[in-house]
């Protein structure tokens, strides 16, 4: 079983989000409650932030 | 995260299933690695660049890929796919006039400078007919049409959309196709694997939720899936292909920034991409040093 790091939350339900020890700095996760689209920020200690949209791929 | 010694890049400013996967790989082939974010990258022109001297472009993002690239490029670095490659693969209009230029089967295609000439096109073509943004992904903004009035509702959207590149109308034949798409995944002048996508939906984008199985390399597929890569200049690249009735295999896509967390569930342990794709990586950087 992978280890897991201290879950950091959700920054917008507050919801606990477990990365796994692999968790790498701008890997986008889903939060398990709200299912929001979440960015690692840092992995020491774990912090998370609204993932970045994806601002211009569809051409308008 | 950063480290002056790093020989490989990985341009990417959002790190998902093949992202990470990527650089685990590289890591694990014991080669120093570096993921880069565009959002905090500039590149001043023709000055070396201090970063990784070839680097993997993972940008989702078309234009900040292309220019990303391209600035890159500029500082002399080796970039895969290259800024050109990309250009092409990312503008619709840019992969069918190539693959038209070099003989490669692929729907017909008509590119409209107005929308009034799109509604034109359109009657000419025959309904249904598929209009797509010049440049996008995943199936969004595709819309089909299947007669004259709601061509004439869809156009008069575009016209109403400020953006001058909005107005240049990419209109394509409907083919009448299976329920299936087939995308192959080139690494380096090779197919390495292949995954019929099923859908419901008429567009079979795995990120709409379409079905992914294995599909054979049998060997038609994989000159043609592997002709078209080459043709865009694209090292790295997904390729799309429909078949038409009558099992002629036509190219739809080619996607040089590909998605291949599908492809890789269904082989399981049979192929490892990531891994691949770390290896051609690796194989670039130790031609350039
Ligand atoms: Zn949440």
């Amino acid at each position: 079983m992978q280890e897991t790091l201290v879950a950091p939350a959700c920054p917008e339900c507050d919801a606990e989000v477990s990365l796994g020890t692999d968790a790498r700095v701008s890997e986008i996760v889903e939060c398990p409650e709200c299912r929001l689209e979440l960015e690692i920020e840092s992995v020491e200690p774990p912090l998370l932030i609204l993932a970045p949209e994806v601002e211009e791929d569809w051409g308008e | 995260m950063s480290s002056a010694a790093a020989r490989l890049g990985v341009l990417a400013s959002r790190v998902r299933f093949e992202e990470k996967n990527i650089l685990t790989a590289l890591e694990r082939r014991g080669v120093a690695c570096e993921q880069i974010d565009p959002r905090t990258l500039s590149v001043r022109a023709g000055t070396p660049w201090d970063g990784p001297q070839t680097v993997l472009n993972r940008e989702v993002g078309h234009y900040r890929a292309l220019y990303a690239a391209s600035a890159l490029e500029s500082a002399g670095v080796t970039v895969l796919n290259t800024a050109a490659a990309t250009a092409v693969c990312g503008d619709k209009w840019q992969t069918s006039a190539t693959l038209v230029a070099r003989g490669l089967p692929t729907p017909e295609t008509t590119l409209a400078l107005t929308p009034e000439a799109a509604l034109k096109a359109l009657e000419e073509l025959g309904y249904p007919a598929v209009i797509k943004p010049l440049v996008g992904s995943w199936g969004r903004l595709v819309t089909r049409v299947t007669d004259r009035a709601m061509a004439e509702a869809v156009l008069e959207h575009l016209a109403a959309l400020p953006s001058p590149q909005s107005h240049i109308v990419y209109v394509q034949r409907e083919i009448a196709k299976a329920d299936r798409d087939i995308r192959v995944l080139v690494v380096g002048g090779r197919a390495v694997g292949a995954t019929y996508r099923r859908s419901e939906d008429w567009r079979t984008n795995v990120a709409r939720g379409a079905v992914s199985e294995r599909c054979p390399l049998e060997p038609e597929l994989t000159a043609l899936a592997v002709a078209a890569a080459d043709t865009v200049g694209a090292t790295l690249a997904g390729v799309d292909l429909l078949e038409e009735p009558g099992g002629r295999l036509t190219v739809l896509e080619v996607n040089d920034r590909v998605e291949f967390r599908g492809l890789q569930s269904t082989y399981g342990t049979d192929l490892d991409v990531a891994e691949t794709i770390a290896a051609l990586l690796t194989a670039k950087a130790g031609a350039q040093s």
